[in-house]
């Protein structure tokens, strides 16, 4: 069970929140001009890197609002947490084989 | 030349106290060069090395993995084996699959406890009732059995079962597959170990991928941690780890890698004799040969790499268990475990071409890989050894997903998650 610090209401059980799944993809801004290969690469590829990875979290079952989290995702250690729109903060970027 | 096991080796070899049976396979030193290497000693990296070996006369080829063999969802899984999918793509697949499973043992000369148990998917709502009769409509029209039985049947084949309408999850019916059934996961990679092993193929343990040698797009030659090896085509046969490997090449995949989680209970008496598979309540259950309860639970619902998952999933799995089951409110179980799966978008895998030459990708297969290896392994050496997508893998190459012909068996087979 990951403990989860929400940044506007503190710690919380991870049942209570939704997976938002990778951060900082960047919405095409010419949708009209992309290629259906450029498409597949915004809705489906994904990092899902194994270590530090940066990743979207809503507090579903509590403030209801939406944040960004980086975390190891083999040690499941919550790096850092922050709000949407942040540059994300400086963390020891972990990566594994 | 392996000598063969039988009644005769095994009586011979008692009278020596089974001391002097000869190894299994051998474990070399990789060469400094291959015509192909296999990323992933799991069931399908070694199915894949037989049959390229055996159908496509590549003996000179070896599998390379990180771990131990089977060490990873081979080893973890629940074992379940079926090809009651609906889409006429992953039918085609699935049930090639399942008839190999029943000559495995055979072929192998090693028994894999194949057993055809029957698989019975449990429908709780009407609108699951709709949905699976017409999957069972659906598989008999590719030749599939598959059929359709009423809750008195159900407490039939399962009488430990509470099938009472003012339950949390009220039995309306579900489907049966018999040709359906478990078999014994680690012997599945040690029948094909062995068989590959006999054909020529090299098999080398401890040995992790560290990187790529490609040059213009094609490539050259694999890193290792036991150095590099050259070779023009390499297979990705990894699981989880699909995408760590794409990255390593300079490609990204649509995979999500998350923890599914499995549990065994203490031993007991026979008490269910087939598989049970619960989609919507995330509940799959069957008794081994040793007299465990092996039950498989949902995947995690966020992205992680642990092997060993999250507890609200295996709590969630184990009060339907309780609901569905009360007699097992008292069982204890005796271990949970992980694996890492490579879930796609559209819960089918991906197989085929990858974006750099000579390189083949064989992954995706999510949740439910485990009964697909001997049908997987044997269309991707085709594929692999004639640089194209065999017929039943061409629906699931990378490419629909820019195409968008995407084969979507999340909700249509009765598959969870």
């Amino acid at each position: 069970m990951l403990l989860i610090p929400c940044p506007y209401c503190g710690a919380r059980a991870e049942n209570e929140f939704g997976y938002g799944g990778e951060a900082h993809k960047v919405r095409p801004e010419t949708p009209e001009n992309l290629s259906d290969g450029q498409w597949a690469d915004y809705v489906f590829m994904q990092k899902n890197t194994k270590g530090t990875y940066h990743e979207r979290w809503v507090h579903s079952q509590g403030c209801r609002r939406w944040f960004n989290v980086i975390r190891d995702t083999l040690t499941n250690e919550i790096q850092a947490v922050y709000e949407m729109g942040e540059t994300p903060p400086e963390v020891d970027t972990k990566t594994y084989l | 030349m392996k000598s063969r096991y039988s009644i005769f080796s095994l009586a011979r070899n008692a009278l020596s106290y089974h001391e002097k049976w000869p190894q299994a396979w051998r474990s070399p030193e990789p060469k400094k060069s291959y015509d192909a290497v296999i990323v992933g000693g799991g069931g399908h990296g070694l199915v894949t090395a037989y049959y390229l070996a055996k159908e496509h006369g590549l003996t000179n080829i070896a599998v390379i993995e990180k771990g131990w063999l089977g060490g990873g969802n081979t080893g973890r899984n629940t074992t379940i084996v079926r090809s009651n999918y609906m889409w006429d793509e992953s039918a085609a697949l699935y049930e090639h699959s399942l008839k190999l499973w029943e000559k495995m043992s055979k072929e192998l000369n090693y028994n894999v406890m194949f057993s055809q148990r029957g698989v019975l998917n449990l429908a709780h709502t009407l609108n699951e009732v709709r949905i699976t009769k017409r999957r069972i409509n659906a598989n008999r029209l590719n030749g599939i059995d598959s059929e359709w039985i009423e809750p008195e049947q159900v407490k039939e084949w399962i009488p430990l079962i509470d099938l009472r309408a003012k339950g949390r999850y009220p039995v309306f019916g579900g489907s049966l597959q018999r040709r359906g059934g478990t078999a014994r996961h680690d012997a599945v990679a040690w029948g094909y170990a062995r068989a590959a092993d006999a054909l020529g193929v090299d098999i080398i343990q401890q040995c992790a991928v560290e990187g790529f040698d490609i040059e213009d797009g094609e490539v050259k030659g694999v890193r290792t941690s036991k150095g590099t090896i050259q070779t023009k085509k390499v297979g990705i046969v990894v699981a989880g780890h699909a995408g760590v490997i794409a990255n390593m090449a300079g490609f990204k995949l649509p995979i999500n890698s998350r923890p599914l989680q499995a549990l065994v209970s203490e031993p007991v008496k026979p008490c269910v004799h087939c598989v049970v598979m619960s989609g919507a309540v995330h509940a799959y259950i069957s008794q081994s040969d040793k007299g465990e309860l092996v039950i498989g639970a949902g995947a995690d619902s966020y992205n992680g790499y642990s092997q060993w998952g999250s507890n609200p999933v295996t709590e969630d799995t184990l009060a339907a268990i309780c609901e569905l089951y009360p007699m097992f409110r008292r069982m204890r179980m005796m271990r949970q475990w992980g694996g890492v799966v490579d879930i796609s978008p559209d819960a089918s895998p991906i197989m085929g071409l990858s974006p750099v030459k000579g390189m083949y990708l064989n992954c995706g297969w999510g949740t439910g890989g485990f009964k697909a290896t001997p049908g997987s392994g044997h269309i991707f050496a085709d594929t692999m050894a004639h640089d194209r997508p065999h017929p039943i893998a061409e629906p699931f190459a990378l490419d629909r997903f820019k195409t968008g012909f995407l084969v979507d068996e999340h909700a249509a087979a009765g598959v969870a998650h």
